[in-house]
């Protein structure tokens, strides 16, 4: 379903050196005065999977959000294949956190996919029925296709969460961003999201997750972005996730243990 | 006096009457649509805020008019044009405090309406001692008296509430997002802000052209009450929008029509209470979401919850208590000597079976048990595929022995 980008188009991208899915400089963002994110810098790599990883109130969702243009930010520049982000909305796809809207809303979970396909459309242009026959086929891609007319209060947090997910695939994007996609989820989910991060890195698509769980980020994602307010490290998950550099972001409050298991993976 | 209200409903009591008639059912359905929005997007309450913050705009309005020799002050486009200013003055005032203030919403909201209604009743009581300014009849902008609508009122009441429907079609999918997820929708490009002035615009709209039919104290009530009692009978965006505009539409055409035919009623008010009126049956008799269905819903669970424990009694040898008997009794489970019948043993063997299997799904997967909405209220055999129960039992064999 994914076309695959062009090996072609990717080399030249990388010659001129400026298309990087997602380049962020000196990234400063604050809330009230009390800075979130402070100087950060990160490069993403064409068709990675990149976990954010870091503390409670490390500015991992921040990062996403400043991003998204979704809080403001105070310094610092977003290029999303090498163009200002506001230019390029139709090449990222989001998937926020759960908890961000009221599950009461009386609509389905077709009609939630559908609002994927809403930046194709344009305005004005209604919703019709082929439109919704994709927003299907992408539930069924995350094994949600049986749930398509439920009201999205009637699913449980997981299959809430694979709707989210089938949103995000709707919008066909080049770059992705997700918002803790893996939180307090069903193991059902998990292979889901699982599946279409696979999916998404045949396809050369780059994607960005927040993740909480250290033992599963070599696992999941190639490549990690340690963020503790500021970037304590970024690279490869081989280079940029050892101890040393956890150590630095989590400061005290991780076990040692947990930290060695996660490491050694 | 009923042959004449139907008369009346019938739109045969005369071309005026009529026309007010749809005029103010146009209004309701308008409201209503354009409350939906307002509602799901949780400005519920800003459009008390926008109705109280006209009432200075009429004054000032009125006066303009006054002074220029325009119809004795009471010329309904300046007076609109007023309501509209200061309705949007309040509407910029309540977010101005919010956004630059720690108060939450509520508070700004609370006090921009009454120091906007203050002006307005200071500035009404110096109108009523100008020459004239008493008859000025200004006092239906505060409680609505649609049979004193002239017919160019009705036109711009009709017309304005048109425009609302229609931009509420045109947009209806840019405010479904903005409503459901206004990250998502900034993510993807849509102008967040814009749209937020575009609703708010259309409700300014509904606001002021229903000053003078509903008043400015119950105009919210037009806006809200439509889309709440839709909600109990719809899970779906459209069908509330329509449901609620049908209840709106339904409400000022009564409402009207009462008016019509006891003038000095406040058509307001009628409006209000039949909105009213079809909210409350809502919340009682709607289908799923109402409370007669949630109290059976309850009654069926409890029901079912004694009898599997009553069976689970029998099952285990011990005695159901009296109304977990009766339950069984009634079922043919046990016979009149409380004794299990052939039928009863049956039941309490598979419910023990089940409730076995639930908890040993429970113990070996968790997560997935914890994620199952049907978890021990369905027959296992019904929810999970028949390997995984055939895979269960045999676990719980092997623990048996």
């Amino acid at each position: 379903m994914l076309r695959a980008v062009e090996p072609l188009e990717q080399a030249i991208a990388a010659r001129a050196g400026t298309a990087a899915p997602l380049a962020v400089r000196d990234l400063t963002v604050a809330y009230h005065r009390k800075p979130v994110l402070w100087n950060v810098d990160f490069t993403a790599p064409a068709g990675g999977r990149i976990a954010i990883v870091g503390p409670n109130g490390a500015g991992k969702s921040t990062f996403i959000k400043a991003v998204l243009g979704l809080v403001p930010r105070v310094g610092g520049e977003v290029l999303v294949f090498g163009k200002p982000v506001e230019s390029q909305r139709r090449a990222i796809g989001y998937v926020p956190q759960r908890e961000s809207v009221d599950w009461d809303f009386p609509t389905s979970a077709v009609d939630v996919v559908a609002m994927g396909l809403y930046g194709r459309l344009g305005w004005c242009r209604p919703v019709r029925r082929r439109h919704l026959e994709e927003a299907r086929a992408q539930l069924d891609r995350v094994g949600m296709a049986d749930f398509a007319d439920r009201q999205i209060g009637q699913l449980s947090g997981g299959q809430q969460q694979r709707v989210f997910l089938a949103r995000a695939l709707a919008q066909d994007a080049q770059l992705y961003l997700m918002d803790e996609p893996f939180a307090g989820v069903d193991a059902a989910t998990e292979r889901a999201i699982i599946d279409v991060l696979r999916e998404l890195e045949r396809a050369g698509r780059t994607v960005i997750c927040v993740h909480h769980d250290l033992q599963t980020v070599p696992e999941y994602f190639d490549h990690v972005l340690l963020l503790n307010l500021r970037r304590i490290a970024a690279g490869p998950v081989k280079e940029a996730f050892t101890e040393a550099n956890l150590q630095r972001a989590y400061g005290g409050r991780l076990a040692p243990p947990e930290l060695v298991a996660a490491v050694r993976g | 006096m009923l042959a004449h209200f139907w008369s009346i409903l019938s739109l045969q009591a005369g071309y005026n009457t009529s026309v007010v008639l749809i005029g103010v059912t146009l209004l309701g359905i308008g409201s209503a649509a354009i409350g939906t929005f307002v509602l799901l997007r949780r400005r519920a309450l800003i459009s008390d805020a926008v109705g109280h913050a006209t009432l200075p705009g009429v004054g000032l309005g009125f006066l303009t008019a006054y002074a220029l020799g325009l119809d004795g002050g009471r010329n309904l486009p300046i007076l609109l044009i007023g309501a509209g200013a200061t309705g949007a003055l309040g509407i910029l005032s309540v977010q101005w405090i919010r956004d630059h203030t720690r108060l939450p919403e509520d508070a700004a909201i609370g006090t921009v309406l009454s120091v906007y209604f203050g002006i307005g009743t200071v500035l009404l009581s110096y109108i009523q001692s100008l020459p004239g300014g008493a008859r000025a009849g200004l006092n239906s902008f505060l409680m609505g008296q649609s049979a004193a609508l002239s017919l160019a009122e009705v036109w711009i009441i009709g017309a304005g509430s048109v425009v609302v429907i229609l931009l509420c079609l045109l947009f209806f999918k840019e405010f479904k997002v903005l409503c459901f997820d206004q990250d998502f929708a900034t993510a993807q490009g849509w102008p967040v802000r814009k749209l937020d002035l575009l609703m708010l615009a259309l409700l300014l709209l509904a606001v002021s052209i229903g000053l003078k039919t509903v008043g400015l104290v119950l105009i919210v009530a037009l806006l809200v009450i439509p889309p709440v009692a839709a909600r109990f009978w719809t899970d779906d965006l459209k069908g509330m929008t329509l449901i609620a505009g049908v209840f709106g539409g339904l409400s000022g055409y009564l409402g009207a029509a009462a008016s019509a035919l006891v003038p000095r009623l406040p058509a307001g008010g009628v409006i209000v209470l039949t909105a009213g009126a079809l909210f409350a049956v809502s919340l009682i008799v709607a289908p799923k979401r109402g409370v007669i269905a949630g109290a059976i819903r309850q009654l069926r669970f409890r029901w079912g919850e004694a009898e599997r424990r009553g069976l689970m009694a029998v099952a285990d040898g011990r005695n159901p208590t009296p109304v977990q008997a009766g339950i069984l009794r009634l079922k043919g489970f046990l016979d009149r000597a409380g004794q299990p019948t052939a039928r009863g043993l049956e039941a309490a063997r598979a419910t023990a079976r089940d409730q076995a299997l639930w908890l040993r799904y429970l113990e070996d997967f968790p997560q997935e048990a914890m994620a199952c909405e049907d978890w021990a209220r369905v027959p296992i055999d019904r929810v999970l595929p028949g390997d995984l129960v055939a895979e269960l039992e045999r676990r719980l064999r092997l623990a048996g022995s």
